[in-house]
């Protein structure tokens, strides 16, 4: 108990850095899901821009890349991670590798949110005269809104749990704050402080989730 | 009104879907279809499920691109027209749905508003116009409400007023009453018959449902396997269809014609002659019919029968147990059969058996 008072401090930096990681790689793990979702729906059989190479070739992606062990993948996109943010670790290496795999994780969620629309609504804006770009602006993301925003939630907390291994490649965040102070020292307490923090923050995240999903089903 | 002009021209138009199984036949859904409607026609396509009448409207206004062939409308062959250049046209040819396929996210209005979005109007037109087309529609009152919180009936009328926002000549009804109640269903026809008149909409009706044929089409066409196998004035082809398929659909739907179930208890029930008389319109007159079965002393009995009314105009059939009573057999055989052929200068005799 008394260690963890010692360690007040850098648990507050610990979970400072766990929003960060997790803030940074649900805005880039966001984006590229909603393109990776997007992709698969409007490329695949009967969609809009129905085109098969690229559906096949993104559809194989996705399920290659999807079921690597987060910690595996992470060393594996090392390399990348070098070239695109021009460092192996670290914070910045870690928000590349997890919005990476959060990418090709949230894709596939999209692409099923993205299903839910009825084809009908797509076909009356169509007989309207909308092009592509004003369907998917105007017609699949608000119809799918609802689920998108629970997607997301649901990504959040698979956020959380990939941000934890940061430690192994030099990041930061309360996983790693778990692992180093908590279980390596064989201090339960100190580790079951960290688990905690996570426990409220997810149950923040998936409250403020249900609340923002349910003004969206308004209708 | 001047003469009517061709608004929609399909001249041997093809759809063909791929094999859906490698090496398999491919799927013709609609198999070279000519079909011409004039400016204010209600033009009713009828037929069962399966026989192509959604994949034929839709190849209308491009949702669906024909294999082969030639669609015009209003003058202009859009079967080879490339996606970006079909926006103009499809402005000025409206949908509604039979699952009505409103935009759950937007409220009332603003549904309306769609179209006219597309098409780049400024803020104040459209609030004019939807308010405009929701009065039309008689839903003046609930502009700010989602479909969801709408019935049926109110649903497919928001969808009038948004096929109809951007003033289309030109309006396709994909089953538009098919999910609807029957009263609610007589609302809505109502609605599309003001369209076509006070409007001068032509509107191509897709339906299996008599009622809708009867009370809105002026013109129809029956289709079976993706083919046209009948049209014509609806009282015509309904009262005396003249292809094998279209008479068994009319018959599902034309009261007063045996289904083969109902024969069979009748052959049961009459082992004499049975025949079916057609009656349209006055021009059979029916005294003078059972006059000539008196004379020939048949006696007859009705054991089955009804009238339909279209656009004003009714036709009906009777069924009729024919019997010659004191005669052998034969006799009363050459006996009914002087009778009929004296009948069938009167109207269409049907032997049934």
């Amino acid at each position: 108990m008394d260690s963890l008072i010692d360690l007040w401090p850098e648990l507050w930096v610990a979970a400072g850095e766990t929003l960060y990681i997790v803030g940074l790689t649900l805005f880039f793990g966001g984006i590229g899901g909603l393109l990776v979702g997007l992709g698969l729906y409007l490329t695949r059989a009967g969609s809009i821009l129905e085109n098969r190479p690229v559906f096949v070739v993104l559809n194989l992606l996705v399920n290659i890349v999807r079921p690597i062990p987060f910690i595996i993948f992470l060393a594996a996109a090392q390399p990348l991670a070098r070239v695109v943010v021009g460092t192996g670790i670290g914070n910045a290496a870690i928000i590349f590798t997890i919005s990476l795999a959060a990418s090709f994780a949230m894709g596939r969620i999209v692409e099923q949110n993205l299903l839910t629309v009825t084809p009908g609504v797509i076909e009356a804006a169509r007989s309207v005269g909308a092009g592509p770009i004003r369907i998917i602006f105007t017609v699949l993301l608000p119809e799918a809104l609802g689920p998108l925003i629970l997607g997301y939630t649901f990504i959040f907390v698979a956020l959380v749990d990939m941000s934890a291994v940061a430690g192994y490649v030099g990041g930061g965040g309360l996983g790693n704050f778990a692992l180093l102070y908590g279980y390596r020292q064989f201090n339960p307490v100190v580790t079951w402080a960290a688990v905690l923090l996570i426990i409220v923050l997810v149950q923040l995240v998936q409250f403020l989730g249900n609340w923002l999903a349910r003004k969206a089903f308004r209708r | 009104m001047s003469a009517p002009s061709p608004v929609v021209e399909l001249r041997d138009v093809s759809k063909v879907y791929p094999p859906t199984t490698r090496g398999g036949a491919e799927v013709v859904a609609i198999d070279k279809v000519s079909l011409t409607i004039d400016a204010g026609d209600v033009y009713g396509i009828i037929g069962y499920s399966g026989a192509g009448k959604s994949t034929l409207v839709r190849l209308v206004n491009a949702l669906e691109r024909s294999t082969s062939g030639e669609i015009f409308v209003n003058g202009t062959d859009i079967a080879r027209l490339p996606e970006r250049e079909l926006r103009p046209v499809r402005l000025g040819i409206g949908m509604i749905f039979q699952q009505f396929n409103l935009l759950g996210s937007r409220s009332v209005a603003a549904n309306v508003a769609y179209p006219l979005e597309v098409a780049g109007r400024s803020k104040e037109a459209r609030r004019a116009r939807v308010g405009e087309m929701l009065d039309f529609v008689g839903l003046g009152d609930k502009a700010r409400a989602y479909p969801d919180q709408l019935s049926g009936g109110q649903k497919q009328r928001v969808g009038i007023a948004r096929a109809l926002a951007s003033q289309p000549g030109i309006l396709l009804a994909d089953e538009a009453t098919s999910a609807l109640d029957p009263e609610t269903t007589s609302e809505v026809l109502d609605l599309l018959g003001r369209v076509n008149k006070e409007f001068g909409v032509t509107i191509i009706v897709i339906t299996h449902e008599m009622d809708v044929i009867q009370t809105l089409a002026t013109k129809v066409a029956v289709m079976d396997q993706g083919r046209v196998i009948e049209r014509g004035d609806v009282f015509d082809v309904f009262s005396n269809p003249q292809q094998a398929a279209s008479a068994r659909f009319v018959s599902t739907v034309v009261k007063g014609l045996p289904s083969p179930p109902e024969l069979a208890v009748l052959r049961r029930r009459h082992p004499g002659r049975l025949v079916t008389l057609a009656f349209r319109d006055s021009s059979v007159d029916q005294a003078r019919v059972f006059g000539e079965f008196a004379a020939a002393g048949v006696t007859f009995e009705v054991v089955y029968g009804g009238i339909n009314e279209i656009q004003g105009r009714s036709f009906g059939h009777l069924t009729l147990a024919l019997a010659r009573p004191g005669a052998t057999d034969a006799a009363a055989d050459a006996a009914i059969d002087a009778a009929l052929d004296r009948v069938r200068t009167l109207t269409t005799v049907t032997e049934v058996r």
